[in-house]
């Protein structure tokens, strides 16, 4: 009898073992298109604006190759995302069962106002510049930028919400709301999502400045590129201090909330005044301590609570209550170090741009090198700030653990495996696929912008339909 | 609970019910291009992922939009139905990754890949209409786990993929011409009388499997309702097939005629499919009344609905219009 009873523990083990897996690279994998693609679809808007007012053909070149990558991003984005509306009731049944009546409505008005506008007019924006006016193929592109950053709205809404639950009761262990506003615009909410915005805005900038680095390393000298190259390198040294900025703000809206996040970010063990600001370090949670600390004394305390002797609580208060120490705190690390060599970047890019009007090749070669950077980095941000949730999937409410299927780890594994082999396929293909443009744009000629199957080695055919 | 507005639940199905069909209906018409993709013809190829390339991305999201209804207003039914679906669901959504991916990557990679991606996109295509064909049947049956249930969603599996040929082909008749039109009409012909197959089939059984189902359709006097289906049944589809054999016909009159008649044959059996599960969310076990979420937040998405629905019904007729006529390449 016992042993059967620790048999199903086991599986069930690693049946929730697997299912965080899936999640997490389910998660991943998705957020990298949105990110670009929040920021990217504004961007757009920006080019196609300045091509209606100053109607300079190299505007509308830029708004053409960068709008193929949108539409290639956002395919990816849909499809993957799809795949976790379906994991919700399939592998976290719980989650539904105890916070449903918030994230059900969240999740419903994220599908309705967003995907549909996003979805119907994609396709106008894409194919419609030969069957519309350009004021609507303008309106457009406007509504597909509307329709990605409601749905960052409502996702985000819902993801803070999940860290810092507020408006809400709990009846027989359902959560029930008790005031819609509280709930969307609970305490981290505003913080969150403009990190995120933000995120997404660096993350475009330098995919557009690695992009546009690399055509012109390879000899593309048209203008198009270089409008593209200096927007993003203006675009990225003027989003990171802000960046840097929120993100402090973030840090200290966290620390009032998730204090146990917070010290697993700055690896502190015990409640210290005048923590140190730890730059590397090796948590260690059996131990309870860190090696090999190479510090900055006083300067934890004074960046959390703006007091160079102010104290922070230590993990030891959260016994079996905070997260798993080192992931959190070295994804910590790897955001912030990103958000220095990107400030570093874009600050030296723009110097040039602005006084020596032209870049030095190794700047160029290390935009090619940074392309992705904004990738990385918001990863290493999200793993912060979910993995800084664990063990709640909801904080306070629901443990994660709680919220587990019960599904037979063999098809939790297979599922798995499956996904990571189309994930792994498809970020070679997508990130292969960008170069592969870049390359072909490279030697094309400058068209007329009225011939429109530039960048399109499909054999033309002539429509009936006039 | 607030038993005044117990209306709710049933809205809401008829609500999941309605994204259903609509997603079966527009999916399955681009599921079914994807299905029919020939190896021999580049241009074919081409023409016909023209056809549908404005459209599927907001097809794809009415499955999102009845599955997260489902999620939302009925979360136990929720978890119940893809837990048991568990693997054909990971499977639908592997093909319709693939799918969605190789429409955007096949333009965009090398020339040289693709016919690969054209490859991708048909494999993808047809591993997500089968599993979701599986996924009804083992549904219909009420995931009994009897061979004779698994002989039967296999072949559900086959008539559904045979359903969104037919939805397909006949989208095809529509929006093309020439030698492609000629050539949908014959896929559109042999998908049709496999379609008839496949829908007799699941008839039977299911009233054979469910003696609730059978006093449902064969009881007096509902028995009545019956007999003038089965007429428009057999008047549509005879009409179809002599259409079919016909086109193209001068001046392409009626193109539209067999993609009308599928839009009926959709509705009509999945209004049958509702009519025998009614009120049922998952068949047997678990009723919409007893799956419900509270009424309370199923009121909060009801207003939403009632006013962004038609806002999407209204732009999504603005992108069919941009788009209509015969379909043409396409420029970005």
């Amino acid at each position: 009898m016992l042993a059967t009873g620790e048999l199903a523990q086991v599986a069930s083990d690693s049946g929730f073992m697997l299912s965080r897996i899936q999640f997490a690279a389910n998660i991943s994998f998705h957020i990298l298109f949105p990110t670009i693609n929040i920021a990217l679809c504004w961007i757009l808007v920006f080019f196609k604006l300045r091509y209606n007012k100053t109607g300079d053909d190299a505007w509308i070149r830029v708004y053409r190759f960068w709008v193929r990558i949108f539409a290639l991003t956002f395919a990816i984005g849909v499809v993957s995302g799809i795949t976790m509306s379906f994991q919700f009731g399939t592998n976290w049944p719980g989650y539904m069962e105890t916070v449903g009546n918030i994230a059900g409505p969240l999740l419903g008005y994220e599908v309705m106002t967003a995907f549909f506008l996003e979805a119907s007019f994609l396709a106008i924006m894409l194919f419609g510049m030969e069957r519309v006016s350009n004021r609507v193929h303008t309106f457009a592109t406007l509504l597909v930028a509307v329709g990605t950053s409601l749905s960052a709205f409502w996702i985000l809404a819902l993801d803070s919400w999940m860290q810092t639950p507020a408006g809400f009761e709990m009846i027989d262990g359902v959560a029930h709301v008790t005031s819609w506003f509280e709930v969307i615009f609970n305490p981290s909410m505003p913080y969150r999502l403009a990190h995120m915005v933000l995120a997404s805005g660096l993350t475009a900038a330098f995919l557009i400045a690695g992009i546009s680095a690399y055509r012109l390393l390879k000899g593309d000298q048209k203008r198009s590129v270089k409008y593209a190259l200096n927007f993003s390198v203006v675009l990225a040294a003027l989003l990171i201090p802000l960046q840097i900025f929120v993100g402090d703000l973030h840090g200290l809206n966290t620390f009032k909330h998730q204090p146990a996040k917070v010290a697993a970010m700055e690896g502190v063990w015990q409640t210290e005044r005048g923590a140190p600001l730890l730059l590397f370090a090796v948590p260690d949670e059996e131990a309870r301590t860190n090696h090999f600390e190479v510090k900055v004394p006083y300067l934890a305390s004074l960046i959390l609570t703006h007091d160079i002797d102010g104290e922070i609580t230590g993990l030891d208060e959260f016994k079996g209550e905070h997260p798993p120490v080192a992931p959190v705190f070295y994804s910590f690390r790897v955001m912030v170090g990103i958000g220095m060599l990107m400030l570093l970047f874009s600050w030296l890019a723009s110097y040039h741009f602005s006084f020596k009007k032209r870049y030095p090749n190794w700047l160029l070669k290390s935009a090619v090198v940074m392309t992705f950077s904004g990738w990385i980095a918001t990863l290493a941000g999200w793993y912060v700030t979910e993995i800084g949730r664990q063990p709640y999937l909801v904080t306070g409410v629901l443990n994660t653990r709680d919220a587990a299927t019960t599904i037979a780890p063999e098809n939790i594994a297979f599922s798995l495996t499956m996904y990571l082999v189309i994930y792994g396929f498809l970020l070679v293909a997508y990130i292969r696929t960008l170069f592969v443009m870049a390359n072909r744009a490279v030697h094309l000629e400058e068209h007329n912008p009225k011939v429109l199957d530039e960048q399109n080695h499909l054999p033309v055919e002539q429509g009936a339909q006039s | 609970m607030n038993t005044s507005i117990d209306w709710l639940p049933a809205v809401f199905i008829g609500l999941m019910g309605l994204s259903f069909l609509v997603y079966a209906i527009l999916d399955g018409y681009d599921l079914g291009v994807g299905v029919l993709l020939p190896k021999d013809s580049q241009q074919h190829r081409d023409k016909m992922i023209y056809s549908i390339g404005p459209f599927w991305d907001a097809n794809e999201t009415w499955l999102v939009l009845a599955v997260g209804l489902m999620l939302i207003a009925f979360p136990k039914a929720h978890s119940i139905v893809l837990q048991a679906l568990y693997l054909p669901t990971a499977l639908m959504l592997a093909g319709l990754i693939l799918r969605g991916v190789s429409f955007d990557f096949r333009t965009k990679a090398p020339s040289k890949d693709k016919q690969k991606w054209d490859l991708t996109f048909k494999l993808g295509s047809l591993l997500a209409t089968l599993c979701q064909g599986y996924m009804l049947g083992r549904y219909v049956t009420a995931f009994d786990t009897s061979l004779a249930s698994y002989m039967f969603s296999m072949l559900s599996a086959v008539c559904v993929t045979a359903g969104y040929c037919f939805v397909g082909a006949a989208w095809l008749v529509m929006k093309t011409e020439g030698s492609l039109q000629k050539r949908s009409a014959q896929w559109a012909l042999w998908s049709n009388r496999l379609m008839v197959l496949g829908i007799l089939a699941v008839c039977i059984a299911n009233l054979s499997i469910d003696p609730i189902i059978a006093e449902k359709w064969l009881g007096f006097p509902q028995v009545f309702v019956l007999a003038p289906l089965i007429l428009l049944f057999v008047f549509i589809f005879s009409t179809v097939e002599f259409y079919l054999k016909k086109v193209p016909l001068e001046d392409d009159l009626g193109c539209w005629y067999p993609f009308a008649s599928a839009i009926i044959v959709f509705t009509v059996c999945f209004g049958g499919l509702a009519y025998s599960f009614f009120p049922y969310i998952v068949p047997n076990q678990l009723t919409i009344y007893d799956a419900a979420s509270s009424r309370e937040s199923l009121l909060v998405i009801f207003w939403g609905a009632v006013v962004v629905l038609p806002t999407i019904i209204g732009y999504t007729i603005f992108a069919y219009k941009v788009f209509w006529g015969k379909t043409s390449k396409l420029n970005y």
